[in-house]
């Protein structure tokens, strides 16, 4: 699935996006996998309080599953207006 | 209804003029524009980052909600991204109904949302260095309101 990092979270992990080839079930495990890849994950998905998920395009929650979704995009909450 | 994602500027004015002009029911129009103010005096420049795709899907969801609750006759939103200077317009929302308090109210509702659901991010680029902005508790405890 092509995964995206926007904001402080791009900065982070350095990267906009990348293709991840998981078997995570939900967010969370997807999360889990990131972080044990490399520091920069790790540091970047530190305090998930402080990030918001969205799944093919539609906000979403950390448990939920990622069966069938193509994007995900991790971000700091949104500032706009 | 109209939303537009874009990087360049645009005439507040002229949006307006343009706005809801073929419509002769509505009693009503109401605008607010976003600008980039700079809070501590060296602001050099804004760096606004959002998501293509689901910038405009999240705004026109949040346009069509308004339009159906507030039967509303026309809706306008324009949100910029890329570098922007102090003084600049970041945005604008035009409302037109019928009468004045469904305008209004459908004005506020949307920027509350535009607020915290649409995928925008401000960057702060100052003379001693750049921050990205927070969000703030109270933007979404706004939404509580509606």
């Amino acid at each position: 699935m092509n995964v995206m990092y926007f904001a402080w979270v791009r900065e982070r992990i350095g990267i906009p996006q990348e293709e991840v080839e998981t078997s995570a079930v939900t967010v969370n495990d997807l999360i889990a996998e990131l972080k044990s890849r490399e520091d920069r994950y790790a540091a970047a998905f530190a305090d998930t309080t402080a990030l918001r998920v969205a799944l093919d395009q539609e906000l979403s929650e950390f448990d939920a599953p990622l069966a069938g979704v193509r994007e995900v995009a991790f971000f700091p909450p949104m500032t706009g207006g | 209804m109209s939303v537009r994602v874009q990087a360049e500027g645009f005439d507040v004015g002229m949006e307006l003029n343009c706005f809801a002009q073929t419509r002769t029911d509505i009693g009503a129009v109401v605008s607010f524009t976003g600008v980039v103010r700079d809070t501590s005096g060296d602001l050099k420049e804004m760096q606004i980052e959002h998501y293509p795709g689901m910038t405009e899907a999240a705004i026109s969801k949040i346009a069509e909600e308004a339009t159906t609750r507030w039967s509303l006759a026309d809706v306008l939103v324009i949100h910029r991204y890329g570098s922007l200077k102090p003084g600049d317009p970041i945005m604008m929302v035009a409302t037109a109904a019928a009468h004045r308090a469904a305008a209004f109210e459908a004005a506020d509702f949307l920027m509350d949302y535009l607020k915290s659901r649409a995928p925008f991010w401000k960057k702060e680029v100052k003379t001693s260095g750049a921050e990205w902005v927070a969000a703030k508790e109270a933007d979404e405890d706004a939404l509580t309101r509606w």
